[in-house]
């Protein structure tokens, strides 16, 4: 390429004048069967993204992404599940050695040695050797984190209680609710409404909707309590009490 | 038409040089699975990137509809998950594609490490890879929580505790990353948006073109 005195530049910028052509090289002059990334191997590399973007769509479309009830941060049963991609962490600071207080040991110190080791490895091991049988220390470090991230993540995996996973965090139908019914009315007036919440769905006490039970037998704890609720608390006439409880046993009704 | 076009940039930027930088490199025969079905092993790097392509683009979609507000993050998510069209879609891509890039990389990394490529002269690019691998497990972790779900919330909490737990600085991790001291909340839920969004994908997108750069500069380390 022509340098220095004499080069021409395209108006007053640095760009020179004499253009390069744009002319791939030839690669037969290479080694074994060398070919040109462009236009060449991008294509066979296009044919392999796209197969892998084929069965990544069947896993998306076979496989809706999952989603739990709003976050409540008053649930405190809630047994947490992180991403199983860091399930072998959690799993290790469930062992004595690792928890409570050692729990430095645990989220910090053996971590901190496996991740130092994996970001400092070309200067741990700088030997020349580059087949893995040529360096049994490398390999077989490399072999142990592997199982133990393994079998760590096994571990979590079979004694994690997936049943209560799955009910714990469920989406709970929200209840069509007819609030301009009598039966509500009543139930709002008869401070119900306090402790089942504004749409039956609970709070101090358990919720109304779909409850399962006869007219008769909401009537009868209506007047004399649950569990936690007292006797006493619907004041109000007979008749009311017959509504309240045929409202409650469809809430959705006109 | 187009050559003319092209023509007309190279006069005036001269990107020939450059086009051939990017295009025309060799590609040996010994990471061709054309010719050696074995070397599938060297499409893993590729692949992840190409998740992470992905990963890019479903989530600049899902930013169209996400809100990170305590309020309404659990309801958008909801929103997109049921009444956007395709909205499950895409919603699942950023989902499973989160999976999919640790499991890429993670095979890539093998690769890598079995083929002693980290070997001179390319220690620099596997320290760079490593950290590759650390901002995509942060991107995991700060994504989890922004669904605003059961799931993510008490993950979350977990993930802060032991953040916390670090000695001598561990309050103050847990304030910047909770925003609070003792909520996790309202303040958590946008710092980690943020995170995940700004923070974390700008030191992504440096640290890739270091990788990309490093490797046309020193070539595909040679056969075993």
């Amino acid at each position: 390429m022509h340098r220095g005195k004499g080069m021409k530049f395209v108006g007053d910028s640095r760009v020179p004048a004499n253009r390069k052509p744009n002319i791939p090289k030839d690669y037969s002059e290479f080694p074994g069967k060398t070919e040109a990334f462009w236009p060449n191997f991008l294509l066979k590399e296009w044919l392999v993204g796209a197969v892998f973007l084929i069965g990544f769509l069947s896993l998306t479309v076979a496989h809706e992404p999952p989603l739990e009830k709003i976050a409540d941060p008053t649930d405190a049963g809630y047994i947490p599940l992180p991403d199983w991609y860091f399930l072998f962490l959690y799993q290790l600071l469930k062992y004595d050695f690792a928890s409570g207080p050692y729990n430095v040991i645990g989220a910090f110190v053996i971590p901190g040695i496996a991740f130092g080791a994996l970001l400092l490895a070309p200067f741990i091991d700088r030997g020349p050797a580059r087949r893995p049988g040529k360096r049994p220390l490398a390999t077989g470090f490399m072999l142990l984190g592997v199982a133990a991230t393994i079998f760590l993540t096994w571990e979590s995996v079979a004694y994690h209680d997936w049943e209560t996973q799955r009910s714990q965090g469920e989406i709970v139908a929200e209840v069509e609710v007819n609030t301009e019914a009598e039966g509500y009315a009543i139930y709002e007036q008869q401070g119900c409404i306090n402790c089942h919440g504004e749409n039956l769905e609970g709070g101090a006490g358990p919720a109304l909707a779909d409850t399962g039970l006869s007219a008769e037998e909401i009537a009868e704890i209506a007047v004399n309590g649950q569990g936690d609720m007292p006797a006493g608390l619907f004041e109000g006439s007979d008749e009311e009490l017959q509504q309240l409880a045929e409202y409650l046993t469809d809430p959705a009704a006109e | 038409m187009l050559n003319k076009i092209y023509d007309w940039v190279d006069e005036r930027l001269d990107i020939t040089p450059m086009w051939r930088d990017i295009a025309d490199h060799e590609v040996p025969e010994h990471v061709n699975p054309a010719h050696h079905f074995s070397a599938f092993v060297y499409c893993f790097g590729g692949l992840t990137f190409f998740v992470t392509v992905i990963q890019i683009l479903s989530g600049m979609f899902l930013t169209m509809y996400y809100v990170p507000d305590i309020e309404n993050a659990w309801r958008s998510v909801y929103y997109l998950q049921n009444e956007v069209a395709f909205g499950v879609i895409v919603r699942g891509m950023h989902h499973w594609g989160a999976s999919l890039v640790i499991v890429m990389m993670f095979l890539h990394t093998l690769r890598v490490f079995f083929t002693g490529s980290y070997k001179k002269p390319r220690e620099l690019n596997w320290v760079v890879g490593v950290l590759i691998f650390f901002v995509m497990l942060g991107l995991g972790f700060t994504g989890y929580l922004l669904p605003w779900d059961m799931k993510a919330l008490f993950a979350t909490k977990v993930g802060i505790e032991i953040a916390a737990a670090t000695p001598l600085i561990g309050e103050q991790i847990r304030t910047l990353l909770a925003g609070d001291p003792n909520i996790l909340g309202a303040q958590t839920l946008t710092r980690f948006f943020a995170i995940h969004v700004f923070f974390l994908p700008g030191a992504l997108l440096g640290l890739m073109a270091a990788h990309f750069i490093m490797i046309r500069k020193q070539g595909i380390s040679g056969p075993l």
